[in-house]
């Protein structure tokens, strides 16, 4: 029977729903599931993680050197508690990214990255060409699976558990080839159009620079990041590094706000993954509604203000 | 001034050929199997070889075979042999197969992706010696003291929109070369600048152009009959547009369809995309493609002008081949053995020369004239219409062009009439559902790609011609005869404005040929912009 | 110092990706090749840090069959001193690709290796973590800023929670993220002089590497396409739309 090895993602607090993500995909594999939990005070956070639903252990090892999540030191720890596991799995997150290649290294492991459904106990599909195919790949049964877990394509699982927590000693002792310096959070300026949440992109039919401040207020407001398409890039209303699309970034947030975009092919394949895609246009028949979980068929100079203050 | 640029760097060449077409590449290739001591370089603003290449492409392989006898051992990647030929003239739903005319008999000729052809003589070329350079502009012309060519600059690189430098700048060198050879192709630049400046034109027609849409796509299995060739004339084009289509049966469940529309037509409204979009909803087409995907699309246009348009193909330091001198043969509908043949000969002159001197006269004693010179009025007897155009065909194919009379050619900017003197004829036109959508979704698939914050690399020379005259005139035919979707007229509060997408350019040069004011010039983007073809 | 590069010939990014009919894989057939965007990325800052007077040499690798020679001529273009293929007829899992590299590395004595975050085509994100992990070296990936200093280097490195600077003693593995850098545009004079540049040639068993792709990738398939969802008839639906799916 499967055993799996959540790696639990958190800020020494609070505990990432990545995690319950991560639980979900561990319960389509199937099995035993217990999630590790690494830092210092983590008792809150080794509480949240017993009570998700379907998780057996919770396995908490405190030390001064697992504080900062130092994928060098927390890699030991891993392998150090890996065997038994059929599974080791981790967010694809930039910790969960960072970490869990280390770890599947040190066992001699390749790692299946980005898993975004389980057909099997080793069988998984997972998006290759920025998303542009899916592939199956299947993985050796006597080596131990490591892997990262597509957030996108998981719901989290639901509380509700009451997992067993267990202590658990170090195995190793500080890397000194390494030393974590701080943390600048992206706090009070706007999130990073690649990993933000919710985007909120505006389109020529904005008309000007000026009232491109609309779709700048109403991001603000909903704590987005700003994109923009191609079009309202050409006609220079923001700068080019906003652009989304073929030619400008690729980007998958939970939500993204179409606002003015006809929805060109181009600037399409910059949103396909998005979870749900909203759509503001004057024009009915614009490409975008095609694709659009949400649809609203008018002038986005009546509709922004309203939806901001609906939302205030 | 207190600012002075640094000197440019110089790399010196014998010969440097701008543009990777089948006239350059022959040229070079061929120069270097005669000369090996010539150093050769060749200029492509393509990132890659064959990525700015569009043709249909039915080639005669005669060229080929001088050019490398072996060719058929190991032969460019996509290379069918042709099975049989079909022309039919259609009407909105029913078709009537016509005879092929001898022009287009294609036995013997194999079909290609030009593209790929390129791509393969690219590297027989580099293999005899010549230094290939994708991915860099040759962004003007460098003159020898005594005011001829001597080279050319390459366009900086890492200029920003404002036109100053950003942090990747990178100035362009300059190559200077006994000889440079223009091979930009139709409407080439720099090539035009040069026509211009050493008035080669003075005893020429003017010359005349078409514009040539393409679609690669991939059909489900056993649809495509390799081989096949079928050409169209009639629907959806009025009779007085000159123009059809192709469409050629590739291997593998390839299809190339194309279409080209002579741009001497007078409807301001026409739409040369809308038409090629049109044609492809032919039932006899339509089920064709039916169920398959696009691989690759775009534009580009040709020389039609023929013999009468030929400019002088000479000046001091440079000469003219291929489409950038207009050796495209109409009736046969082909240019690549034309372009290929011509550079051979410009090669040979040079070789023997060291020197553009003599090659005018050379090329017009060379078959490649006597080829234009046999079907010269063919293209012209068009210009009254379809039919009376298949009238002068006939004659002229009958007697070989040996009837003394050569009819003239108009510029194509001055043959559009104004909005309010045409009223265009109902075409029938139908509702479309096969893809592209529009000619953003069309531009998608050329994947063309341009840096933004560079300097808008289509001038308007007097902008406000657009809004005023233009406008009211001829109601901003730019709007509607680029296939890319580059002009936009965007209204804002204080009126109408140009608005130039000009990253969606897929460098075909209609605009600098079809606008009515000559206020559009096309000069080159950073190198490595523009399309990026597949096998096109 | 020397900085070892490591760079991958990847479907151009600008290049709509097309999967096979038969599942096989992806079209490559006339498709433009380019190196991984991300490489560039690494190996103009390895030429920065070598103009800065903080290395001695750049040398740029592949793992390929000869195709990817251009990329590595490219890399000499761009100012690398010089390259190395590693020659192989199939591609390369992370896992081997990073045993291949600490095999260079070790035989290199390199003071840094920089690559890409992740390749472009399989998206992996993996092999500069395990060639960090096997070397037995720190790693500092998804760099945005490297500072060089008395054998540290310290790394500002691009997280979810925003920028976390970090400090690992050389030698080390850093991976590059997307800001790092804009990387250099090639002078046209520079390709003649890398056609000159020593390009080595060594098979994946000289460096004592045998292949391990032990993961079995099949049955491409093109992603689902998205469709119409429903309409709503002002913001007051919309928001509430909005909050019935949990989404704000």
């Amino acid at each position: 029977m499967n055993k799996i090895l959540i790696i639990a993602e958190h800020d020494g607090k609070t505990l990432s729903p990545s995690t319950a993500k991560c639980v979900s995909c561990a319960a389509a594999f199937g099995g035993d599931i217990d999630i590790a939990v690494l830092g210092q005070g983590t008792g809150d956070v080794a509480a949240q993680a017993a009570s998700i639903a379907g998780v057996h252990a919770v396995i908490q090892i405190d030390a001064a050197h697992l504080e900062a999540p130092l994928s060098v030191n927390h890699a030991n720890e891993i392998v150090a508690l890996a065997s038994g596991y059929s599974h080791l799995l981790g967010p694809s997150s930039t910790y969960g990214k960072d970490l869990m290649p280390r770890v599947a290294a040190l066992l001699g492991a390749n790692q299946v990255s980005d898993i975004m459904e389980v057909m099997g106990p080793y069988q998984m599909k997972r998006p290759v060409y920025a998303g542009n195919a899916i592939v199956n790949v299947t993985a050796p049964e006597d080596v131990t699976l490591v892997g990262t877990v597509r957030v996108a394509s998981w719901p989290a699982a639901s509380e509700g558990g009451g997992a067993e927590i267990r202590q658990a000693e170090p195995a190793a002792g500080p890397c000194t080839d390494s030393a974590w310096i701080g943390l600048e959070s992206g706090g009070g300026e706007r999130p990073d159009l690649q990993t933000a949440g919710i985007v909120v992109s505006g389109g020529r039919a904005l008309g000007s620079k000026e009232n491109f401040e609309l779709i700048y207020a109403l991001a603000d407001q909903l704590g987005a990041g700003v994109g923009a398409s191609r079009a309202a890039v050409d006609a220079g209303y923001v700068p080019n590094d906003m652009q989304v699309g073929q030619t400008g970034k690729i980007i998958a947030p939970d939500v993204y706000f179409a606002i003015g975009i006809s929805g060109a092919i181009q600037h399409i394949t910059g949103i396909k993954d998005a979870g749900t895609i909203v759509a503001i246009n004057k024009d009915p028949d614009a490409p975008i509604f095609e694709i659009a979980d949400i649809g609203l068929v008018g002038d986005l100079f009546n509709i922004v203000p309203e939806l901001k203050s609906q939302l205030g | 001034m207190n600012y002075t640029a640094p000197e440019r760097e110089i790399m010196e060449y014998d010969v440097v050929v701008v543009g990777a077409g089948p006239a350059g590449l022959a040229c070079a290739l061929r120069l270097k199997q005669k000369r090996e001591d010539l150093m050769v370089a060749v200029i492509e603003k393509g990132a890659e070889i064959g990525a700015h290449i569009l043709s249909g492409a039915v080639i005669e392989p005669g060229p080929l075979n001088d050019l490398l006898p072996d060719w058929r051992d190991n032969p460019p990647p996509v290379c069918v042999d042709v099975t049989g030929d079909e022309l039919w003239y259609l009407k909105k739903a029913g078709r009537t197969r016509l005879p092929t005319p001898p022009q287009q008999n294609n036995h013997g000729n194999v079909i290609v992706s030009l593209g790929a052809l390129c791509q393969w003589l690219a590297t027989h070329a580099e293999n005899a010696g010549v230094d290939i350079f994708p991915g860099f502009a040759a962004a003007d012309v460098r003159y020898r003291e005594d005011g001829g060519v001597g080279g050319v600059i390459i366009g900086d690189m890492g200029v920003g929109i404002d036109g100053e430098p950003k942090d990747t700048y990178v100035q362009g060198i300059e190559i200077h070369a006994q000889v440079t050879v223009l091979a930009e192709g139709c409407r080439g630049h720099l090539s035009k600048r040069l026509i211009q400046k050493f008035k080669l034109d003075a005893d020429s027609d003017p010359q005349t152009y078409g514009i040539g849409m393409k679609e690669l796509w991939q059909l489900p299995e056993g649809r495509v009959q390799p081989g096949k060739v079928q050409h169209t004339m009639g629907w959806p084009l009025d009779k007085d547009i000159y123009g059809g289509s192709f469409i050629y049966h590739l291997d593998n469940d390839r299809l190339a369809i194309g279409f080209v529309c002579g741009l001497d037509y007078a409807d301001p409204d026409f739409v040369p995309f809308e038409a090629f979009q049109q044609l492809k909803h032919h039932p006899m087409i339509r089920e064709l493609l039916e169920g398959g995907e696009i691989v690759s699309s775009g534009a580009r246009a040709i020389t039609e002008g023929g013999y009468q348009s030929l400019p002088r193909v000479e000046m001091p330091g440079a000469v003219l081949i291929g489409d950038a001198a207009g050796t495209l043969n109409v009736p046969k509908i082909k240019g690549t053995h034309q372009a290929m043949k011509c550079g051979m000969v410009a090669a040979d002159h040079i070789a023997e020369a060291d020197a553009a001197d003599g090659f005018d006269q050379c090329l017009r004693d060379s078959e490649v004239v006597a080829e234009l010179h046999k079907v010269r009025n063919i293209r012209p007897g068009f210009q009254k219409g379809m039919w009376k155009g298949l009238v002068t065909a006939a004659i002229e194919t009958l007697t070989g062009g040996r009837l003394k009379r050569t009819l003239t050619n108009h510029a194509d900017h001055s043959a559009l009439r104004r909005a309010s003197e045409f009223e265009a004829p109902d075409r029938g036109w139908v509702e479309r559902d096969l893809p592209p959508r529009d000619r953003l979704a069309s531009v998608y698939f050329a994947a063309t790609e341009h840096d933004e914050d560079q300097p808008i690399h289509l001038q308007i020379t007097e902008p406000e011609v657009c809004t005023t005259r233009c406008g009211i005139e001829y109601g901003h035919p730019c709007t509607r005869f680029c296939p890319a979707n580059v002009y936009e007229m965007v209204e804002e509060t204080d009126g109408l404005r140009l608005q130039i997408n000009a990253s969606n350019c897929v460098h075909c040069k209609t605009c600098d040929i079809k606008d009515p004011y000559q206020v559009i010039n096309w000069v080159t983007p950073e190198g490595a912009s523009g399309p990026n073809y597949q096998n096109m | 110092m020397k900085i070892l590069v490591g760079i991958k010939r990847v479907v151009d990014y600008n290049v709509r990706i097309r999967v096979k009919s038969d599942g096989s894989g992806i079209e490559t057939d006339g498709v433009k090749m380019s190196i991984n965007p991300f490489d560039e990325i690494a190996l103009e800052e390895a030429l920065r840090t070598k103009e800065a007077g903080k290395a001695d040499e750049v040398i740029v690798f592949s793992a390929g069959d000869d195709a990817c020679q251009q990329q590595l001529r490219t890399g000499l273009a761009m100012g690398a001193d010089r390259a190395v293929q590693i020659q192989c007829d199939q591609p390369l899992q992370p896992l081997t690709a990073a045993r291949a590299m600490l095999a260079l590395a070790q035989r290199e004595e390199a003071g840094l290796v920089i690559l890409g975050k992740q390749a472009i085509d399989d998206d992996n994100n993996q092999t500069p973590q395990m060639l960090a992990a096997l070397w037995g070296r720190p790693q500092a990936t998804f760099a945005s800023s490297v500072d060089l200093q008395d054998g540290k280097a310290r790394v500002v490195r691009e997280v979810d929670a925003g920028l976390e600077t970090i400090e690992v003693n050389l030698p080390a593995v850093i991976s590059v993220d997307l800001r790092l850098n804009e990387p250099r545009f090639v002078k046209l004079p520079e390709i003649m002089k890398a056609k000159r540049k020593p390009l080595e040639v060594i098979g994946l068993e000289e460096l004592g590497v045998s292949v391990e792709n032990n993961l079995a990738v099949s049955d491409y398939t093109p992603p689902p396409t998205r469709s119409k969802g429903i309409v709503v008839d002002d913001t007051g639906q919309l928001v509430s739309e909005l909050k019935n799916r949990g989404l704000i």
